[in-house]
């Protein structure tokens, strides 16, 4: 029968292309498990690096490094962390617009901007957009290592040693849940001291081998662990936007092919009406 | 029973110990050394090697560090410990591969040899053998 032919071929596209969709999608909720897993595995390292900056931020050093004086601004630096891949919905594209907007309110203040990018995404876009790309990073994969990361981060930290960058932002998107990811802009450097309250009395560290070098090491640590955190969690929001941007094409694709196969089902009862009236038309016109 | 002090060790990608110990024995920048109950604030880097740690009980545990950061604060001790492997010149040459990566330049260097790299990896496999003999050694006492 030549009923809907067209219609019939569509449908078993749009069915294979469901089976893609659903099948990426349980792919993206398995892989975000595991980056979850491997954000909380991060977590302690971070939070006792942040406590340990903390500390010597309220001690009363005997040296003051460079990361903890506030300059007069005049050129930024941005480390953008984005995914690799996409179809992950419009996680990527939100950060840009989060990014681009803070640049803008820098660029309106006659601040210059150069920018470090991590994941082909960032590159892809920022590539076409325009602005002082310095370093890239691609193809971190699923489980990166602090190692793939140093160098971006090291090219801004040289950057800000050597007086090219006054001020460093991490900009990445934030696990809220599986439902959210936020895009946030956050300042590494100069460093922002925290408040404490339970150790306001005069003290110091004894530091080995001195607090010069020594504060170099751990400060450029403390960025490389922020950093890796931020591309972490980056991952764990990808899986997580993905599997929720698989799941809608997927429902999608039903809708769609409910939609479709009711059009060929009234199709197929309309010829099959006319068919009949044909013959019982005909039938009447021989008796 | 002896005085315990909380220690944790951790590194960026999972948390290796964290509990209360009597004594904790890491390779210092300066030295090997012992940190107890109510040792002074301390901040120094650690060289690879072993971390030993005496708990609770007088139960002796040794993990392995590729250098990090050892904090002292009254009460408790952290040791933040590298995962990837560091030397000045392999941290320049990751820069210079971003940098590379962003001009997409990317030239095949794999020919040259790699000197900083791989005297960083022979320490390390060097502090790391040190590490199994002492691991060895207990085994046998024990």
């Amino acid at each position: 029968m030549a009923v809907g032919k067209e219609i019939r071929t569509k449908i078993s596209s749009i069915q294979n292309t469901q089976k893609i969709t659903s099948a990426m999608e349980m792919v993206a909720a398995s892989k975000m498990r595991k980056a979850q897993e491997r954000m909380a595995l991060g977590k302690p390292y971070a939070r006792r690096m942040r406590s340990v900056v903390g500390h010597i931020a309220n001690a009363a050093p005997e040296y003051q490094h460079m990361y903890m004086q506030e300059r007069d601004v005049k050129r930024v630096g941005y480390i953008i962390v984005s995914s690799d891949r996409g179809l992950c919905g419009g996680l990527n594209g939100n950060l840009f617009k989060a990014t681009i907007k803070s640049m803008k309110s820098w660029a309106d203040q006659g601040v210059e901007i150069e920018l470090s990018l991590i994941g082909a995404k960032a590159a892809a876009f920022f590539g076409s957009y325009g602005g002082n790309v310095t370093a890239a990073v691609r193809d971190i994969g699923e489980a990166p290592a602090i190692a793939d990361l140093i160098g971006a981060v090291k090219t801004m930290l040289d950057a800000y040693a050597d007086g090219k960058i006054d001020r460093l932002f991490l900009v990445g998107n934030q696990f809220v849940n599986t439902m959210t990811q936020d895009p946030t802009v956050e300042q590494l450097l100069p460093l922002v001291a925290e408040e404490n309250s339970e150790m306001k009395h005069h003290w110091d560290y004894l530091y080995e081998p001195d607090a010069k070098e020594l504060l170099e090491g751990l400060l450029t640590r403390y960025i490389e662990s922020q950093v890796y955190q931020a591309v972490v969690e980056n991952g764990a929001c990808e899986q997580a936007a993905r599997m929720l941007a698989m799941k809608s094409a997927t429902d999608n694709a039903g809708d769609m092919i409910d939609d479709l196969q009711l059009i060929y089902n009234k199709a197929r009862q309309s010829a099959i009406t006319q068919e009949l009236s044909e013959i019982v038309s005909g039938a009447a016109a021989i008796g | 029973m002896a005085m315990t002090i909380h220690c944790d060790i951790v590194s960026a990608e999972e948390e290796i110990f964290s509990g209360l110990v009597e004594m904790l024995v890491a390779n210092g920048e300066l030295g090997e050394l012992g940190v107890g109950y109510g040792h002074a604030p301390l901040l120094t880097s650690l060289v690879p090697g072993a971390v030993r740690v005496i708990t609770q009980g007088g139960e002796e545990e040794i993990f392995y560090v590729s250098g990090g950061f050892l904090e002292v604060q009254p009460g408790v001790v952290s040791i933040l410990a590298d995962t990837a492997l560091r030397a000045q010149d392999m941290d320049e040459a990751a820069a210079e591969e971003a940098r590379k990566e962003a001009e997409d330049a990317l030239t095949n260097q794999s020919g040259e040899f790699d000197y900083g790299r791989a005297s960083a990896r022979l320490a390390e496999a060097a502090a790391q053998l040190a590490t199994l003999r002492k691991l060895k050694n207990r085994a046998g006492r024990g």
